[in-house]
């Protein structure tokens, strides 16, 4: 391991005849319901960064799936060094020395950075009986003398920080010979400094004929690391450029593409009394110094990366999240909300975009779910169960919704996801709650019942209830939004009129991290 | 849409319909299948006087089995229902024998002392947020040695109150039906059922409990305060406990302090024996108070067929996990 380590295995790939570590050709991928990949095409050079760009959904983690064997492709072509090749599955991928650091690390935190990385190929002695921790730990040395970095073999990998588990992760992946490494997100988690040590660390991969996928969102990554950027839409690969020379701008208009969906538009409202006032709102480094005001009958939109922090947002004014300070004004007057049950009492009420999790009970039935907020209004003696009353309540809430189901009996997991979203909508109205926040209302639920969703929406704005969208999918905030605030890394960067907005402004705003910020000590 | 029966939506409550009818249907039948085996295979079982010594012997596993099917429903586990009805009955003794009051005192003595102890539980649980599993041991041990400390390590006696021992040895039945001596325990196992069923049914507190255990966090963001109930199913556990503790001391005349550990484990096995779900969610009152009685002819009738104590206590252990996999399959299938 020590000499045959991670930079031999790339310097031969350099060898390989048209220099290409990687191509893909005219990968097909279809899901049920969907089509992922469209002909999607993409080559990796050995000793380059190849940033992989695109919304949420245009299919660049589909592509790397198929690219680390994950998922297997419905046709197309891969080829390796030159070589076609196909990939059962992870392991066939990584033998072939393609290696993923996902965002979330897959660490075992008890086990040590040596066990992590040789985790399942322990080398042995005795017979094989025992493990050879000492080699494990001068090997795991080794590697992590090559990074340049100084990691203790021995330490217990829980009590690393998020940046030292990333760099056992990338560690861990050279430790296969790697010679491609697909990175997503890789700085998600790191402060500044720590993003400054990665990319020295990935300057250094290069410089050692290590081919580089970096997916990412934040454009003056892209400028800074970056040596070409490929842009994804629904499924497609739109172009390949060189990163430098190509100004952001045209690569956020490549990533949104043609405005079909402008086509619609919310009619604009003003004159609604105040619903909601948010101010000041701070959490950790996860919502800083947010504020907003909601008026009745208003659609507010939501817009920002994944994790620029607008469901915590939605779950602190909710009362799920402790807060470290703000103001929350209902209807004008100030109100603490410590819990989701003095949410509710103030009449907001939060739809999560993980419905199965946080909005339902699957395994009881409709007429239960959407009464659950409202059941002690359905007791005799505030004490017993008038099932009769409750049925026939969420009977008519289910015919009102055009919720399909067989009876209110059915159990809401046997229902789709459009169903269960009016489920969970039910419930709200059901408990009067005129502040409503929907965290990405048709996550999972197919185009024909977007459409009816985004029909109820805006019926439920136009009977004077105050609305929050949020949403990673910019087509359908600016079909909803009366006015979009944006978000980045914690902050409102911006607002915009929903009738003026368009995706490449949202998308400018969504990717404006804070540059004047002092950067913080961590 | 308005005049459905109540009956159509219980299933909704316990799982699928048909898993539900069949598990308590294999439950049900398993007890059929021993009752018949031991009806042939040992002489002696089907006598009345043995039949009334397995209702006795049922009555009081059977009532813990109630007692921990709300909390595992609830999502949680109980292992203090042994300990803590002990802990009732002696706190009944420290009321009628050393202090002498009547005989309704030391009733609502055993209630209260009871809920309190479960409150206690559930307060740990659910502010503290310390698992069920750890909060419960804790509470077992706790109970166990303030009931030897309050009894100062000597059985309490019931000498000065003589209708103590009415509560669970009298036959309200053999004033009916002279011929059959039931015993009062055995219907306070029934009612205790009947009413555990009501509560589970048909109560916000019921279906707040299967919510709970079903999933606690859509509960919680659906601004059902769940620390509230939490708590409330805990102590209402601890108070059927209290009842259990009565049971048990009326039948022996006396508060045992020494005795209760052991009993949880018997509770919890009748309560996933009769089909309810470890992890939360599921689960009926007849199933428990089957499983109670599954266990109960079990011992009884490996015992008048001369099987070894010691062999007794294995193929318990066998049918425990043999009911437990057939139950897991049969989901697996639907």
């Amino acid at each position: 391991m020590a000499e045959a380590g991670p930079y031999k295995a790339a310097t031969d790939a350099r060898s390989a005849p048209d220099g290409l570590l990687v191509e893909m050709r005219a990968i097909e991928k279809h899901f049920p319901g969907v089509r992922a990949l469209r002909g999607a095409r993409f080559d990796l050079r050995a000793g380059e960064v190849h940033a992989l760009m695109g919304e949420n959904g245009a299919g660049k983690s589909t592509l790397m799936k198929v690219l680390t064997g994950v998922n297997q492709p419905d046709s197309g072509e891969i080829l390796v060094e030159g070589r076609p090749v196909t990939l059962p599955g992870p392991r066939a991928a990584q033998n072939l020395g393609v290696s993923i650091i996902h965002q979330e690390l897959h660490l075992m935190s008890h086990l040590t950075a040596a066990q992590n990385i040789f985790i399942g190929r322990e080398p042995r002695r005795v017979f094989g009986w025992f493990t050879d921790d000492d080699k494990a730990n001068a090997d795991a040395a080794a590697l992590f003398k090559r990074m340049k970095i100084d990691i203790d073999p021995r330490g217990e990998v829980g009590h690393m920080t998020v940046a030292r588990q990333q760099l056992v992760e990338i560690a861990k992946a050279l430790s296969f010979d790697a010679k491609v490494l697909i990175m997503d997100e890789p700085t998600s988690a790191l402060n500044d400094t720590e993003v400054d040590h990665l990319f020295a660390i990935i300057e250094d991969l290069k410089a050692h004929g290590v081919g580089i996928v970096y997916i990412t969102h934040k454009m003056d990554e892209v400028k800074r690391i970056a040596d070409r950027v490929t842009v994804m839409r629904d499924g497609e690969t739109i172009d390949t450029l060189p990163a430098a020379g190509t100004p952001i701008s045209q690569i956020i208009s490549l990533m949104v593409g043609r405005d079909l969906a402008d086509a619609t538009r919310a009619a604009p409202r003003s004159g609604g009394e105040e619903a909601l006032r948010v101010v000041g709102l701070n959490r950790g480094a996860a919502i800083r110094d947010v504020g907003f005001s909601l008026r009745k009958g208003e659609i507010l939109g939501f817009a920002g990366l994944m994790g620029a922090g607008r469901t915590e947002v939605a779950r602190a004014i909710f009362g799920a999240d402790p807060i470290d300070s703000g103001e929350i004004f209902i209807r004008g007057r100030k109100q603490r909300i410590a819990t989701p049950s003095d949410a509710v009492r103030h009449g907001l009420a939060y739809l999560s975009e993980d419905r199965k999790r946080y909005g339902l009970v699957t395994p009881m039935s409709v007429s239960d779910n959407v009464t659950m907020a409202s059941w002690p209004r359905f007791t005799g003696a505030r004490m017993f169960m008038r099932d009769g009353a409750l049925r026939k309540t969420a009977g008519e809430y289910v015919n009102l919704l055009k919720v399909k189901t067989p009876s209110v009996d059915q159990e809401t997991r046997l229902l789709s996801g459009g169903n269960q979203q009016k489920v969970v909508i039910a419930k709200w109205l059901l408990r009067d709650c005129d502040i409503l926040f929907f965290d990405e209302p048709t996550r999972g639920i197919d185009v024909g019942a977007k459409a009816e969703i985004y029909k109820l929406l805006q019926g439920l704005a136009d009977q004077g209830k105050a609305i929050v969208v949020i949403s990673s999918e910019l087509p359908e905030v600016l079909r909803l939004s009366h006015r979009i605030v944006v978000m980045c890394e914690g902050r409102i960067t911006g607002e915009l009129d929903g009738l003026t907005a368009t995706q490449e402004s949202i998308m400018t705003l969504a990717t404006q991290r804070p540059a004047a910020e002092p950067i913080e000590a961590q | 849409m308005t005049n459905i029966p109540f009956e159509q939506a219980a299933p909704s409550r316990s799982g699928l319909f048909t898993v539900a009818a069949l598990q308590k249907a294999v439950a049900f039948v398993v007890l059929i299948a021993l009752i018949a085996y031991f009806g042939v295979a040992a002489p002696n079982f089907l006598t009345q006087l043995n039949i009334v010594g397995i209702l006795q012997a049922t009555a009081v596993n059977g009532v813990l089995g109630v007692a921990c099917t709300f909390v595992i429903i609830s999502g949680g586990i109980d292992l203090s229902v042994g300990t803590l009805m002990t802990f009732a009955a002696v706190m009944c003794g420290v009321v009628l024998t050393n202090w002498g009051l009547p005989m309704i005192f030391g009733v609502v003595a055993a209630l209260v002392s009871g809920a309190l102890s479960g409150a206690v539980s559930g307060i740990i649980i659910a502010k503290l947020r310390v698992p069920p599993f750890i909060a419960t041991l804790g509470m077992m041990l706790l109970l166990k040695g303030l009931a030897l400390v309050i009894a100062q390590d000597k059985p309490i006696y019931f000498n000065d109150t003589p209708n103590f021992s009415v509560i669970s040895n009298d036959s309200l039945v053999s004033y009916l039906l002279p011929s059959f001596e039931v015993p009062n325990g055995v219907l306070i196992l029934f009612a205790v059922a009947i009413a555990a069923s009501i509560v589970l049914n048909k109560t916000l507190l019921g279906r707040y409990i299967f919510a709970l255990g079903s999933n606690e966090e859509a509960a919680r963001l659906s601004g059902v305060n769940v620390d509230f109930w939490k708590i409330l199913t805990y102590a209402l556990g601890g108070m059927i406990c209290g009842i259990a503790g009565l049971i048990i001391a009326s039948r022996l005349n006396s508060a045992q302090p020494a005795l209760g550990q052991g009993y949880e484990l018997e509770a919890i096995a009748a309560t996933v024996i009769g089909g309810t779900s470890l992890s939360g969610g599921r689960g009926t009152m007849l199933g428990t108070i089957i499983g109670a009685f599954i266990m109960s002819v079990l011992t009884n009738g490996l015992r008048i067929m001369g099987v070894a104590q010691e062999w007794q206590i294995v193929v318990t252990g066998v049918i425990i996990i043999a009911a437990v996999y057939v139950d897991m399959r049969l989901r697996q299938r639907n």
